[in-house]
């Protein structure tokens, strides 16, 4: 038997009256896959991951999750799905581990092992020494924790993530990183929206950018870069001129010149070799970096804006 | 729209129960108190210092009179009380129902989850606040037996079409217009402290209306032994259909909030 995807998806439209979130697109993914959504706000991330929850129905097109329909058996997909909203909604006056045991209780998980699990999981995401304590008090990275461990209290074949580490500081978002890293590592099906490039990066095997409701590309964060840009990017300043300005002393250097508001950036296979070309034009940036292309390029060359707005 | 009863699991349901039970048990002290200090002043208050000017209403002393429809009441308004700002506030701000709509519970099961919950807070206010009455000797027939069950119908008759309110709007501010043009009128003009036979006859039948009004009725024939004004069943199968339409309503505003 040919490994079926747990989620696939021909055509899926998402329509708020006039208001089109989600514009036909299609989906595959595979067991055991990392798979992330990559796009501004307001791109149809959220809607897609609301429709593959199972908690909004699909305008049109076809939408099979676990091999079954949604707007049929939404309860039984629902209970094999751990769900990680982008708005925490813990319970907050109960306590870090009644949040687990309540929550377990609506999957029908047995009182018993609702507690054991409880303890595994608070023990994974390294709050087994606040268990007892309410949820009101903890920093928002560790109540982030407890609403992903709150998602794999059910064991469930895919966990969903809307926009999992937005509002964290840092060191928190490192550590939630190493905790998705872990789960991926013992091969649970991952499936996250992001805005952040290098979340997308560290976490995804495969990820679509989708931009005003439709997929603009796809494939492995490596192939995007390789097929979307350069494997190098020169950032060139230049104090006072416009970028736009200088734009036209800089024809033929490297594979393509994206002036920015504040800087121009040079796609080139070598860095250093278009560096040396700026300046043998007699060109005299304010300061200039070479750095390795990132799917921030890819977002900005496929849409023309930059990702984070 | 499939039928209500394919809806609700008993598994789901009494997960939502125990859900709001957990909660509870961080609070239960102070309520258990307050819902039985708020009848027993009630009682004396009004029982005992109005009373003394009363008299007797249809035979009966004031405060063996009006203790069955305090109990009545006590019932309504605490479902009333319960259904409102926790239940928005597990829309707006906890999002324990957004919370639970991704895992197999169902919208149906949130309200029946909840009114069993109320139905459970409302049956120990009701029960204590009997055995207080039973010491002022206000009790005149065994039929006071079957006065939680009534109370029972009474809690979540009152309690689902406020929760149906609560699921559809978006501002506290509302329960200001509930409590005023609802909750006080069906406390006071229900029959509760005097026989809805002296309100103008124009505006008796929105006392008919008021689930509030059958509850007391039907208490007060059990606590005096007496017969109500209407048969029984009447009494009753308003109950029962004022509840019906309730829950109804209240599933569909559940649903309507939940989903997109």
């Amino acid at each position: 038997m040919s490994e079926q995807p747990l989620i696939y998806a021909r055509g899926l439209v998402k329509r708020f009256g006039e208001f089109t979130a989600v514009d036909g697109i299609d989906l595959e993914v595979a067991p055991g896959e990392a798979f992330g959504f990559l796009g501004p706000n307001g791109a149809g991330k959220s809607s897609t991951m609301r429709m593959i929850s199972c908690v909004s129905l699909p305008t049109a097109g076809e939408l099979r999750i676990l091999g079954m329909d949604p707007s049929r058996d939404g309860t039984t997909i629902r209970g094999r799905l751990g769900v990680c909203p982008q708005l925490d909604n813990l319970d907050p006056d109960l306590s870090v581990r009644e949040n687990l045991t309540t929550y377990a209780r609506y999957f029908g998980i047995p009182r018993a092992v609702a507690r054991r699990r409880a303890e595994e999981l608070l023990d994974f995401v390294q709050l087994a020494d606040r268990a007892g304590s309410k949820v009101e008090p903890l920093s928002g990275g560790m109540k982030r924790r407890l609403t992903i461990a709150r998602a794999m209290v059910n064991d469930p074949d895919i966990v969903l993530l809307d926009e999992p580490t937005t509002g964290l500081d840092p060191q928190a978002r490192h550590l939630l990183w190493e905790r998705l890293f872990q789960l991926k590592r013992r091969g649970t099906t991952l499936v996250l929206t992001t805005h952040y490039m290098d979340e997308a990066e560290q976490l995804c095997d495969r990820l679509v950018v989708m931009d005003g409701g439709r997929i603009v590309a796809q494939g492995s964060p490596r192939s995007l870069i390789e097929t979307y840009s350069t494997p190098e990017v020169v950032e060139l300043r230049f104090g006072d001129e416009r970028p736009a300005d200088v734009l036209g002393k800089l024809d033929g250097v490297g594979e393509r010149v994206d002036p920015l508001p504040d800087r121009l950036l040079v796609y080139a296979a070598d860095g250093d070799a278009a560096t040396a070309e700026v300046h043998r034009r007699g060109l005299t940036p304010s300061s200039v970096l070479v750095r390795r292309s990132t799917l921030e390029d890819v977002f900005l060359h496929l849409t023309g804006r930059t990702l984070v707005d | 729209m499939a039928p209500l009863t394919t809806q609700v699991t008993a598994r789901s349901t009494l997960a939502v129960l125990e859900r709001n039970l957990t909660l509870y048990r961080r609070l239960w002290r102070a309520s258990v108190f307050s819902s039985f200090v708020l009848p027993v002043l009630f009682l004396v208050g009004i029982g005992l210092g109005v009373g003394s000017h009363v008299g007797a209403i249809a035979g009966v002393d004031y405060v063996s009179w009006i203790v069955p429809g305090v109990l009545a009441s006590t019932a309504f308004q605490l479902a009333v009380g319960e259904s409102t700002y926790f239940v928005l506030s597990d829309f707006r701000w906890v999002r324990a129902y957004h919370a639970m709509r991704a895992t197999p519970v169902q919208p149906a099961d949130m309200v029946c989850g909840w009114l069993l919950y109320v139905l459970f807070r409302a049956e120990i206010a009701v029960v204590v606040f009997l055995a207080v009455t039973a010491l002022f000797g206000a009790l005149r027939s065994p039929w006071a037996l079957v006065t939680p069950l009534v109370c029972g119908l009474v809690t979540l008759a009152a309690a689902a079409p406020t929760m149906a309110f609560s699921a559809s709007i978006d501002h506290d501010s509302y329960f200001a217009l509930l409590f005023r043009f609802v909750l006080i009128p069906s406390t006071l003009f229900t029959g509760v402290f005097f026989p809805v036979e002296q309100l103008p006859v124009v505006v008796r039948p929105l006392a008919y209306l008021s689930p509030l009004w059958h509850g007391v009725e039907l208490e007060r024939a059990a606590t005096l032994g007496t017969t109500p004004p209407w048969p029984v069943a009447a009494h009753l199968g308003y109950l029962l259909v004022f509840t019906g339409a309730g829950v109804a309503w209240a599933v569909h505003a559940f649903r309507k909030r939940l989903q997109d």
